[in-house]
């Protein structure tokens, strides 16, 4: 990347020197540099610690229907206005933003571990394993994810709500299938810091000390390797929401008890003409919490870019 | 050329297979059993019932079974719908020129805005203008496709009634008031999906030309008293939109995946409408049969990129 050696958007003064700071706080100073990163932290902030803890201050019920205010706009009884059945939209998101980030979170660990192993799988065999797992990567990444998660979906729902209920089911089958479809990215990122990272001459010093490959994997060369990695998984964090949201915009994903913000603008949308505030409000929210994380991101990226030397 | 070609095509027949096999895996690995109806009918005896299953052979070991499905894949027989009572064939071919039309007008769009402001960007990097593109491109990508969607009806259909927001596919009429018509009702889906992918094309761009900018023939370009200008149009973007042809194609996945969202928002009536119509109808040939086009579709595309970027740059197909 060229633009990666320059200097950032945001860089205004000149470097002075200073005393070696330690990595965690070396990053955190560069990070500070992005102006836009770190203004997304604090929405970012806003958003996850409204959905965790404002059921606390927010006390209405998320199924409380009133016939006698459908439809309403925002007014200060009900803050985002209410849906057809009267139920205030404010008490259903923070209900279903916390679903929808349990949901989120729990996919990026799965497809970052998976990611994880099969990249250092590959990366550290040296015969037929690497060359068989990358086609199996190239495999998945030109699958088309929508419509094979529509057809996971499609063909086990009915068992895995038998098996761990309505909810648990939906939850356990959306973390898979959003996780098994999405960890090539961090497969291949983690190959190729593997493959670079296996040949440097601190592995090889471990290795002469007889070090068994397991504990090279673990000690040197996978924490030397989680920068990117990092990145990668914040970016899968954002590919989960607009993935989650999608199935249940297009009402595959959970039912309409569980309000996360998807469901949402799936029920809103054939009321749109009379309460626009339906679907804005859920839909700005996920695309609050889309871009502010695509700023961390970025920002992550350009703080833990190690040939970055200012 | 010719061995590249082959080469391409014979890397994509592999991969379409393994891609066929997935989703067989996939059917058969999912619970419920085509003959459930029939078991749970007390009329039919269990010999008839053993009998059937022979005949169409679901006691067969996996592979076997992969095999029969492919075979009758690729003649053509791919089964028959259980909600609309035709072909599934006749149902796809009905509804994919819909579907293409809108995906390729969308694509067209896209790089129509992106090529320029991500050339325009790379010009003067961490300028004023790059970092507006470069906020954009964050904003385009970060809004999905269902929301955008939305947005656009409530703005124009509803608030202003300058467009209409349900497509149909066979509008009456004929001449340029029908022809104004199909455009009108295009617009919409066709600028959601394709500012959407324009935001991610606009970052290649940008990335891209950055990269090439710095090499010593566009110096030398410059040296010569070339106007900026030709130096860009000429010299840059030429070279610049090689790898941007297969990070395009490493797109086409989403692309596929955001035109099922716009044809559902929109009701228009492609193949992505047909799969969510068919999944709540538990319509399974038809379902198997829309994925299975869909990742046709993918492959084909990765394809054509492929062999346009052998063509583009001849490096690559002499390799």
């Amino acid at each position: 990347m060229a633009g990666s050696t320059l200097a950032s958007p945001s860089v205004e003064a000149p470097p002075r020197p200073r005393a070696p700071a330690s990595p965690g706080r070396e990053t955190w100073r560069r990070f500070r540099r992005h102006r836009l990163a770190l203004a997304s932290v604090a929405v970012l902030a806003v958003l996850v610690g409204g959905v965790l803890f404002g059921g606390l201050i927010w006390p209405l019920a998320i199924d409380d229907i009133d016939f006698s205010a459908q439809l309403q706009g925002p007014s200060w009884a009900h803050p985002f206005g209410t849906d057809d059945l009267g139920q205030d939209l404010l008490a259903r998101m923070i209900y279903g933003g916390r679903i929808s980030l349990a949901v989120r979170f729990a996919a990026m660990a799965v497809a970052s571990l998976i990611g994880v192993v099969v990249g250092a799988l590959a990366g550290m065999s040296r015969r037929l394993l690497d060359p068989a797992l990358m086609w199996l990567t190239d495999l998945f990444l030109s699958l088309p994810q929508l419509p094979l998660l529509l057809l996971v979906i499609y063909l086990f729902r009915d068992s895995l709500k038998a098996m761990f209920g309505v909810q648990g089911g939906v939850f356990f089958m959306i973390v898979a299938v959003i996780g098994g479809l999405r960890w090539m990215p961090v497969a291949r990122l983690v190959r190729a810091q593997f493959l670079t990272l296996r040949e440097k001459e601190f592995v090889e010093a471990a290795r002469s000390q007889g070090a068994t490959t397991g504990h090279l994997v673990r000690r040197h060369i996978l924490p030397n390797a989680l920068g990117p990695v990092i990145v990668a998984a914040s970016i899968e964090v954002s590919a989960a929401i607009i993935a989650e949201s999608t199935l249940s915009f297009l009402g595959l994903g959970f039912p309409p008890d569980i309000p996360t913000w998807g469901r949402l603008l799936f029920d809103a949308k054939d009321h749109l003409d009379v309460a626009p505030h339906w679907a804005l409000f859920p839909g700005g929210a996920i695309f609050l919490t889309v871009l502010s994380i695509n700023f961390i991101g970025d920002g992550l990226r350009d703080a833990l870019d190690p040939r970055r030397v200012f | 050329m010719g061995a590249y070609i082959l080469r391409r095509l014979l890397i994509a027949i592999p991969s379409l297979l393994g891609i066929s096999l997935i989703l067989f895996v996939v059917l058969a690995l999912a619970p419920g059993d085509p003959f459930g109806e029939l078991a749970a009918n007390p009329n039919v005896p269990p010999e008839v019932r053993a009998a059937l299953r022979v005949k169409f052979g679901l006691d067969d070991p996996i592979f076997t079974r992969y095999l029969r499905w492919l075979w009758a894949m690729l003649h053509g027989d791919w089964g028959f719908s259980f909600a609309s009572r035709v072909n599934v064939d006749t149902l796809i071919l009905q509804r994919l020129p819909t579907t293409l039309f809108v995906v390729g007008s969308s694509q067209v769009l896209a790089l129509l805005v992106a090529v320029p402001v991500g050339l325009y960007a790379a010009r003067r990097p961490y300028s004023l203008a790059d970092q507006v593109a470069n906020t954009l491109a964050f904003v385009g990508f970060s809004l999905p496709t269902f929301f955008t969607g939305l947005l656009f009806i409530l703005l124009f259909s509803i608030k202003l009634g300058w467009l209409p927001f349900v497509y149909q596919a066979n509008l009456p009429g004929t001449g340029l008031a029908w022809a104004w018509e199909n455009i009108r009702q295009a617009i919409m889906p066709v600028a959601v999906l394709g500012f959407f992918q324009a935001a991610s094309y606009t970052r290649y761009v940008r990335a891209s030309a950055l990269d090439v900018a710095r090499l010593d023939y566009v110096t030398t370009a410059r040296a010569k008293g070339l106007t900026e200008g030709t130096v860009t149009r000429r010299h840059i973007a030429r070279n610049a939109l090689i790898p941007v042809v297969t990070l395009v194609a490493l797109q086409i996945p989403a692309v596929f995946g955001g035109a099922i969202v716009t044809e559902q928002i929109f009701r228009i009536p492609g193949i992505g409408s047909l799969l969510i119509d068919a999944m709540l109808a538990n319509d399974t040939p038809v379902v198997m049969a829309v994925t299975f086009v869909f990742a046709g579709l993918v492959v084909l595309f990765n394809l054509v990129a492929d062999l346009l970027y052998g063509w583009l740059d001849p490096r690559i197909a002499l390799r």
